[in-house]
């Protein structure tokens, strides 16, 4: 497969429409095992292991977040939330067709609501793919919220 | 005025010995009495002095809900003035950190002063040379509140001029406080990035509360720690890889009632008390060689040893903050409104301890207190729950009464079984005692 740019983007329109209709079991194979989801708390973070996150989490962590939206017993999720990603075309950063790498820079608006509560985010999103047998995968996924020092009610799903 | 202002009478009657009035959780005469008394009467939680390491580096933060600087002095001492400027009201720093070097300059009208608060120059000062201007409060400067105690790096305030001394207040709990620096092999904390803020719409006692009680977590967070359990039953985890750190924090959780009942809960005097007291949910945490060596190094292997024995599960320092002595974390129950609280949550590195301790530190945090945390989801999900029950008319109570005796003694320290909700009585004891403590009933006014 000869990966094009259409394709590096269409692959971030896609990944926001699969959270938005609540496809989170089919949004875990997109990823690469040992990725990272990483959502720093602090503006322009450098790493994730000496100061406290929002999210930084590997493939047991985001199966554990997508099994529990799943499950019965989770009360902060009856009912459920639902969410919306408003994206603007994605910058393709870096396109290495050759080693199959590819990053891209991405800002969007990201809106949550359950019962009669709404709230939005802008944030944006750096995407690392892999190209992994002919397929792009999710190496890792940084998402930078633009108030990320803020103190946030619950965020649950995933923007 | 209100049914409770100057009727302590009144706001005693709302705190029986195995239940509490739901005024207490959602009144709004209630909670300007609590700003206005209790969180001036007790010893509050300000911040950590490596926050503000340097000489002129200051935070802004709240004591209940008045602001407050935190500031090194040109002594090295921490202050703790109140954030207005004594002449029209501007608040003299707004940003989280900073540095201010030699003086605070209000940005209004230039006034300046010392980072100890007293009034260093006042721009056209003979404007006032023919008032009395000496004599007002204005001329003191930025005001200190009452009285400051740094204890191990840890800046305590109080905001009244008078009341009880820092070393009654806290008593035998400072133990909780000491093994958490202890666990230091320099016996020195620093903090560790900012906190995490998490704004909950409910009253600061229900997050006070929750921190000892232990027969929510089987329940609440069967979500998270349940299907954590599950899944990693799921995965046929090899014996010879190591186990998921995240699992090593959420597993516990799911522990069952015996598992908390033999825990233990122990009570101090003034609403102080921890869970823990045998075992808790950190004692299994794995334990890197060379933080066991370096501890050895400074203390020797017998007090080492109980050092690192102690696994306090949560303490709480009445009235808004508890700390977790094996992972070297403060949370910070800030009162906002009678139904809104800003939680922040800090962490510390153990100085001279391995970096591998602040990781799975700065992994607890975010997995169980983030915005994020598929934990907090559910803990929120029920204090917002019970904070807009409270309104039902038909119940006013809250039941408190799990294995109350007669006669229960709040001045005595006590250790008991840890599924007991003694220590949340004897909080609203504490909160009976500094509520009322200073006001003066209309009666007596009167007379």
């Amino acid at each position: 497969m000869t990966v094009t740019r259409d394709d590096v983007i269409d692959f971030i329109y896609d990944e926001a429409r699969m959270l938005d209709e609540g496809r989170f079991t089919e949004w875990l194979d997109l990823w690469l095992a040992d990725g990272f989801y990483w959502m720093p708390l602090d503006y322009k973070q450098d790493n994730p292991h000496d100061m406290t996150s929002l999210l930084h989490e590997d493939d047991f962590m985001r199966r554990l977040r997508v099994e529990r939206l799943n499950g019965e017993r989770t009360f902060s999720q009856k009912p459920k939330s639902r969410c919306h990603h408003v994206i603007q075309r994605p910058f393709v950063d870096e396109f290495d067709p050759e080693a199959g790498r590819f990053v891209t820079n991405t800002s969007m608006h990201y809106v949550e609501t359950r019962l009669d509560e709404q709230f939005l985010l802008a944030l944006t999103a750096t995407h690392e793919l892999n190209l992994v047998d002919g397929q792009l995968k999710i190496a890792n996924k940084r998402v930078d919220l633009l108030n990320s020092d803020a103190a946030f009610g619950n965020i649950q799903l995933l923007p | 005025m209100g049914r409770y202002t100057d009727n302590p009478a009144a706001v005693a009657a709302l705190v029986q010995p195995h239940q509490v009035h739901r005024d207490t959780y959602v009144d709004r005469e209630i909670f300007d009495l609590e700003m206005k008394h209790l969180f001036a009467n007790t010893w509050v939680f300000v911040g950590h002095d490596s926050q503000t390491p340097k000489k002129g580096d200051y935070i802004t933060t709240q004591i209940g809900t008045q602001p407050v600087i935190m500031v090194r002095h040109s002594d090295n001492e921490i202050y703790v003035l109140l954030n207005r400027c004594p002449h029209k009201g501007t608040k003299i720093a707004i940003d989280r950190s900073g540095n201010t070097g030699k003086f605070f300059r209000c940005p209004y009208h230039a006034w300046s002063f010392k980072t100890n608060g007293c009034l260093l120059a006042i721009p056209l000062k003979k404007g006032y040379a023919e008032t009395d201007f000496k004599e007002g409060e204005a001329s003191h400067g930025m005001k200190p509140v009452g009285a400051v105690k740094n204890h191990r790096g840890f800046v305590f305030a109080r905001l009244a001029q008078d009341g009880i001394g820092f070393d009654e207040y806290f008593g035998n709990s400072l133990s909780s406080l000491d093994n958490m620096v202890d666990r230091s092999p320099e016996g020195r904390l620093e903090v560790a990035g900012p906190p995490l803020r998490y704004m909950h719409n409910c009253n600061w006692k229900m997050l006070v509360d929750n921190q000892t009680d232990t027969c929510h977590p089987m329940v609440a967070h069967e979500s998270s720690a349940g299907t954590a359990v599950r899944l990693f039953e799921q995965a046929n985890w090899p014996e010879d890889k190591p186990k998921p750190m995240a699992m090593e924090i959420i597993a516990p959780f799911m522990s069952p009632y015996e598992f908390f009942e033999e825990m233990g809960i122990r009570t101090w005097p003034n609403g102080h008390g921890h869970t823990g007291v045998h075992h808790s949910i950190h004692s299994d945490y794995s334990m890197a060689p060379e933080y066991w060596d370096a501890m050895v190094e400074t203390y020797g292997e017998e007090r080492a040893g109980q050092i690192l024995g102690e696994s306090r599960h949560n303490t709480v320092y009445w009235p808004n903050i508890m700390i977790k002595g094996p992972i070297q974390q403060l949370r910070n129950f800030i009162p906002m409104g009678p139904d809104k609280t800003l939680v922040e949550s800090y962490i510390y590195r153990l100085v001279g301890a391995p970096d591998i301790l602040l990781e799975r530190t700065a992994m607890y945090n975010r997995l169980i207190n983030a915005p994020t945390s598929i934990v907090g989801h559910d803990d929120l999900e029920m204090y917002e729950r019970a904070q807009e029950g409270l309104h039902v008319d038909g119940l006013e109570w809250i039941n408190i009464q799990r294995l109350h005796v007669e006669d229960e003694d709040f001045d005595e320290e006590a250790v008991e079984n840890g599924t007991t909700e003694r220590q949340m009585r004897n909080q609203m004891h504490a909160w009976s005692k500094f509520m009322t403590m200073s006001m003066t009933s209309s009666q007596e006014a009167a007379e």
